[in-house]
């Protein structure tokens, strides 16, 4: 079962459901949406396309209550409304799927359908939930813990919330981006079936192949703005893909991968403990990943990434043996003491972990290499002080970074956090790659960033790896893996499958691979 | 044995009124540390006001208004300025203690009848030690069940556990955030209040210079060592209570009474060593948003 | 309608403004309470804020009142930067006085100032003692230092209660609950005659400055602020969360007991009750005044030195009640937090419907 072979969804002309009407959106100097106008009819599946940063998250907001427009306004069936909050906008019938899910990790998933539900009594909702997850093959168990459940059941909770309160309008904010391609085509059967049944969809996506399979109209935004509105299927991937992103964003440079070099980094049964209640254990994880070569590690959220990397970077400590950094053993070493060795780490959180928001550039370049750029000079008061920083080299080298990875915005040396996630993102990957590391672990090093800058970032990745480098790049992204990785590895419930060449793989391989039993027996 | 558990039923009191009202703060996503300087304006507000008209019962109302003023002041620095939270709850107590003595001067010294006790029930042990005491005490273990019951049992209980775990969450469902905090806290003042008010009216009728000496601080130890759970908190009043009260007989052991009355302080230390270093009772328990302001964007 | 919205870097200037515009709002807060309480708000405001610099002797006071507050806001600075909630240092000045106190009354002889090495030693080691309970139960247990610290500052209170009226009491004062006095090895050289003004008050500013620098220049300083502002991305750099927390509390804490022992040396001359130890607290608002930083708690306790001075001024010459100074420094916290949400936001107004 492949997006491709997908029955094309019947054309219908419904009854205009929703009219956007000249909405923008402004935050303080920032005009993140201007004058977006476009339509939605009863029982359509409408396209909201468009990269990272164009705007759809914050229409979609204001669609659903939680953002309210600075300028335009909304019609419902033709009369204008105002959608005051996200009670109102269910009260007129529009749900949302949201992309970060808003569920309550400490509550079951009855307690979170109720939340949305107010007037259901607790007994009555629990056998509606059965009824519904029943009905339209989402199997859930109301009674369980939100925490226990994998992001797709989380997705599925969220779904049934919308569907109990019989929406006429079901907003899925990039609902696919943690899913396995299985569970995706078993997500286009309800949405589907959902539209049949009269229920518009407006699906918001960067994924073209999704939305021409599923939709019947798409509205195109670049920068705020609405660029072009098409009936995606009469269009070329290529030509979608140049509406959204615009001209002059070229391809990931990409050569082939040369001979194996030597074992840079390995894994030799890597095995610990979660160290949160709500954390994944790692389970006899190995790995080998070679100079010259991207290995990806693929897998949908939450599957023990964070704790592989944290396992990898030092930030959690193994038996020595279990991690080797250029044939050393580095398990029982710090981050600075890996960094030494000639690793680099870059972390999937920009702001908090990969970079402290309120710090400066050059000083959030002294997080990562305050030993390994010479910067904490003359230990002469001590290990207690840990000797003296050369800000000044600081600040050129964090010049440096800015200068080869163009990253902008915010004077001299600005906060982190003044700078966008794209620029921030080139900052704290390029930090890294400048230096010229023997081993570099990113995770999800494009998660969230435009066109431009993931380009630029994977096309740095691929390049460092061809100098020698062993590059692991940990990414939920598909498209991202297909596009960079040289081999890739599967990781699931804390255990990693071997890593095969990427020539080797399919979508629908590395998907049952990510879905492990259940998604083979759904695929079959 | 009797005479000392009377007394633990009575020293519990305070503890449950304050810690139950923190217990509902906290859920919400809260850490009011101010919790000794509310009970020290409640304790002084109803010994003023207890001796200027007669009436316990509004001398125990006016402690709890006060609680009430002092949460709004943290409610509107926490919440809607987003200052940071031990900040803020430290400056509570600091100008608490100030403001009470600065109140409470001309009252000290100054003699009051205590708050009048029900009847005692004289039929077997039991009934002697748990009747027969004043309505306050009845009241803090009623709020303690109430809570439990609004916590667990309503759906706006529900949702004040939402916000506590998950404020984006809540704000992306349309859930009032910044109301639910609000009334959370100031529903933890008048409960501070109302544990001091019972302090200065009912335990001890009397007014005193920081006469709560660290029960505000020990009822927040109370809240960790309960796991944010309204029954443990019961049972850990009293258990608090009861080492509280367990000095008093030490006396005739020949131990200086200064370590003696170490003993609360240094239980309590014991009590969160013990209930922290399980991991998995207080990160699974703690509301994930406990100390962190929330803004929407708008 | 009045609204906050983000600035998109936080402002400088308004972070050395804000302290500023507080003291201003706590004078005017302070005249209306005042009145309140029947007095002239500007004679009360005259004897608090104007009369400790009126001569000599008062201004050398301040200077004594604000050294072991700058020595506490100091350290305290640095804790509060690494996200270390030290609030017991209270009871790390108390054990502090008392471990420096029993070296002084251990030497009743004394004459020989080198004897000031071990008595201030034993001071910094008293408070780093009491410190070091809170850092141990965190590190290894998670326990919150909040609470555990302000515990140990009751026990500390009460330890120091036994000492004075059993083992230390004076056979020489008829009954008082005090020690001996010390001997005059151990009382800090005066540097101006005619004033209790003594080498503390410089040396505090030395530490201060000293501490200043590591915050900004040192690997230490920088792990203090990384780990204090995100946990994750100290872990991320390398430093240890466990190693900030012991230096932060054993820093903050030896800077206390140091504080005690010079107090009780220079200014009390034994062991008595009332050591001052509430200046602990004191020094929380110290920290925040100087914004975080320890060349700032410097200027921190000398405006709440002059507010203690011209409290105790106030209590004699307007029989003002001495918790009006208390009312004070809580106002002055409440309304420092509050001036310092302009850090970050900038207020605008709105129009309703519009937000």
């Amino acid at each position: 079962m492949t997006l491709e072979s997908a029955s094309a969804p019947p054309g219908r002309t419904g009854e205009p459901l929703l009219d956007v009407r000249g909405v923008s959106k402004r935050f303080g100097a920032v005009t993140a949406v201007d004058d977006v106008t476009f339509s939605i009819r009863a029982g359509e599946r409408h396209a909201l396309l468009g990269e990272n940063g164009a705007g759809k998250s914050t229409v979609v907001k204001m669609i659903y209550g939680s953002l309210q427009p600075t300028a335009g306004g909304f019609a419902w069936r033709g009369e204008p409304v105002s959608i005051a909050s996200p009670a109102a906008a269910r009260a007129m019938g529009v749900g949302m799927v949201h992309q970060h899910f808003s569920v309550f990790e400490a509550l079951t998933v009855a307690e979170n359908v109720a939340l949305a539900l107010p007037r259901e009594p607790m007994a009555a909702l629990a056998r509606r939930i059965r009824e519904v997850s029943a009905s339209y093959g989402l199997a859930i168990d109301p009674e369980r813990s939100m925490h226990a459940l994998s992001v797709g059941e989380k997705q599925r909770v969220e779904i049934i919330r919308c569907l109990l309160q019989q929406p006429k309008l079901l907003i899925m904010d990039e609902p696919t981006s943690v899913l396995t391609p299985q569970e995706a085509e078993a997500l286009f059967v309800v949405l589907r079936r959902l539209s049949d049944e009269g229920c518009a969809v407006l699906y918001i996506s960067h994924r073209l192949e999704e939305v021409r399979a599923l939709c019947s109209a798409a509205t195109i935004l670049r920068r705020g703005s609405v660029v072009a509105r098409c009936d995606p299927r009469e269009m070329t991937a290529r030509a979608l893909a140049e509406a959204m992103i615009g001209a002059g964003v070229g391809a990931v440079e990409r050569t082939p991968a040369p001979a194996p070099g030597p074992v840079r980094l390995a894994l030799r049964g890597l095995t610990l403990p979660a160290s949160d209640p709500f954390g994944m254990a790692l389970r006899d994880v190995s790995l080998e990943a070679r100079g010259g070569e991207v290995l990806a590690v693929a897998g949908v959220a939450g599957e023990g990434q964070s704790e592989l990397f944290a396992a990898l970077s030092g930030e959690a400590r193994s038996a020595a043996s279990m991690v080797e950094i250029d044939g050393r053993p580095a398990g029982a070493l710090g981050p600075t003491a890996r960094r030494l060795l000639g690793a680099a780490f870059a972390p999937e959180e920009r702001n908090g972990h990969a970079a402290v928001g309120e710090m400066r550039l050059s000083e959030n370049l002294a997080l990562s290499h305050h030993a390994v750029a010479g910067l904490a000079r003359g230990g002469a008061l001590g290990r207690l002080l840990g000797g003296w920083i050369d800000w000044r080299a600081a600040r050129a080298w964090s010049a440096r970074v800015r200068e080869a990875f163009d990253v902008r915005g915010g004077g001299e040396d600005p906060q982190a956090r003044s700078l966008s996630g794209g620029n921030l993102q080139k900052f704290v990957i390029g930090r890294e790659i400048l230096r010229e590391p023997g081993v570099l672990v990113v995770n999800q090093p494009t998660w969230g960033v435009d066109a431009g800058a993931a380009a630029a970032i994977r096309t740095a990745l691929v390049r460092l790896a061809r100098a020698g480098a062993a590059v692991v790049v940990v990414s939920q992204d598909l498209d991202e893996i297909f596009e960079i990785a040289d081999r890739i590895a599967v990781m699931r419930r804390g255990a990693l499958a071997p890593a095969a060449p990427t020539a080797e793989m399919t979508a629908e391989r590395l998907g049952v691979l990510m879905g492990g039993a259940d998604a083979a027996e759904a695929a079959a | 044995m009797e005479p000392f558990l009377i007394s633990v039923m009575i020293a519990a009191t305070p503890f449950l009124f304050a810690a139950t009202g923190e217990l509902v703060a906290e859920r919400s996503g809260v850490l009011n540390l101010g919790l000794e300087g509310m009970m020290l304006m409640g304790a002084v507000t109803a010994f003023a006001a207890t001796s200027a008209t007669g009436s316990h019962l509004l001398g125990a109302l006016a402690g709890a208004g006060a609680g009430v003023a002092m949460a709004l002041v943290f409610a509107v620095l926490a919440i809607s300025l987003m200052a940071n939270q031990a900040a803020t709850g430290l400056a509570l107590t600091i100008f608490g203690i100030g403001a009470s003595g600065l109140v409470g001067q001309p009252f000290i010294g100054q003699p009051l009848d205590s708050l009048a006790k029900l009847p005692v029930w004289d039929a077997t042990a039991l009934t002697r030690v748990i009747t027969g005491h004043d309505p306050m005490t009845y009241l803090a273990l009623a709020m303690a069940g109430g809570v439990a019951w609004f916590l667990y049992r309503t759906r706006a209980g529900l949702a004040l556990r939402a916000v506590g775990d998950s404020h984006g969450s809540a704000h992306a469902l349309g859930l009032p955030v910044t109301a639910t905090r609000y009334a959370a806290v100031l529903f933890g003042g008048a409960m501070a209040g109302l544990g001091g008010a019972y302090i200065s009216i009912a335990y001890t009728p009397m007014w005193g210079e920081n006469m709560t000496a660290g029960r505000g601080w020990i009822a927040l130890a109370l809240v960790v060592f309960a796991t944010w759970r309204p029954g443990r908190l019961v049972a850990g009043a009293y258990l608090f209570a009861a080492v509280t009260q367990a000095q008093f007989y030490g006396q005739a052991l020949a131990i200086p009474s200064q370590f003696l009355a170490m003993a609360p302080y240094l239980a309590t230390i014991a009590a969160l060593v013990v209930i922290s270093r399980d991991k998995a009772l207080t990160r699974a328990n703690a509301p994930a948003c406990l100390g962190r302001p929330f803004r929407p964007d708008r | 309608m009045i609204a906050l919205e983000a600035r998109p870097e936080a402002s400088r200037a308004l972070a050395l403004a804000s302290p500023a515009l507080a003291i201003v709002l706590t004078l005017l807060a302070s005249a209306a309470l005042i009145a309140a309480l029947g007095r002239d708000p500007l004679s009360a405001l005259h004897v608090y804020f104007v009369s400790p610099f009126l001569d000599g002797y008062s201004r050398a006071e301040i200077l004594v009142k604000a050294t072991p507050l700058a020595l506490m806001g100091a350290g305290l600075a640095i804790s509060f930067r690494a996200n270390v909630w030290n609030i017991g240092a209270a009871g790390q000045y108390t054990l502090g006085a008392l471990a420096a106190g029993a070296v002084a009354l251990a030497a009743p002889e004394a004459r020989s100032a080198l004897w000031l090495a071990p008595y201030l030693a034993a001071g910094v080691a008293g408070g780093m003692l009491w410190a070091a309970a809170p850092a141990l139960l965190r590190t290894r247990f998670g326990a919150n230092e909040i609470l555990v610290s302000l515990m140990l500052t009751y026990v500390a209170g009460l330890l120091l209660d036994w000492l004075v009226r059993g083992p230390w009491r004076s056979p020489l004062s008829f009954g008082f609950p005090q020690s001996r006095d010390f001997a005059e090895a151990f009382v800090l050289p005066v540097i101006l005659d005619g004033t209790r003004l003594h080498v503390g008050a410089p040396a505090a500013l030395l530490i201060a400055a000293a501490l200043a620098l590591l915050m900004a220049r040192t690997l230490r300083g920088f792990s203090v602020r990384v780990i204090g502002a995100s946990p994750r991305a100290g872990a991320f750099a390398g430093f240890g969360e466990s190693g900030t927390v012991w230096f932060a509390l054993l820093l903050s804490g030896g800077l206390a007991g140091l504080a005690g022992a010079i107090e009780v040396g220079a200014v009390i001359g034994k062991i008595q009750p009332d050591i001052g130890a509430s200046a602990g607290f004191t020094a929380i608002i110290v920290a925040f005044l100087g914004r975080l930083n320890p060349l700032g708690a410097v200027l921190g306790a000398l405006v709440l030195a002059v507010s203690v001075i011209g409290g105790e001024n106030a209590q004699i010459l307007l029989k003002l009640p001495k918790n009006v100074t208390g009312v004070f420094q809580g106002m002055l916290l409440f309304f420092l937090l509050a001036c310092d949400v302009l850090i970050r936001w900038r207020v605008v107004w709105r129009r309703k419907g519009a937000a």
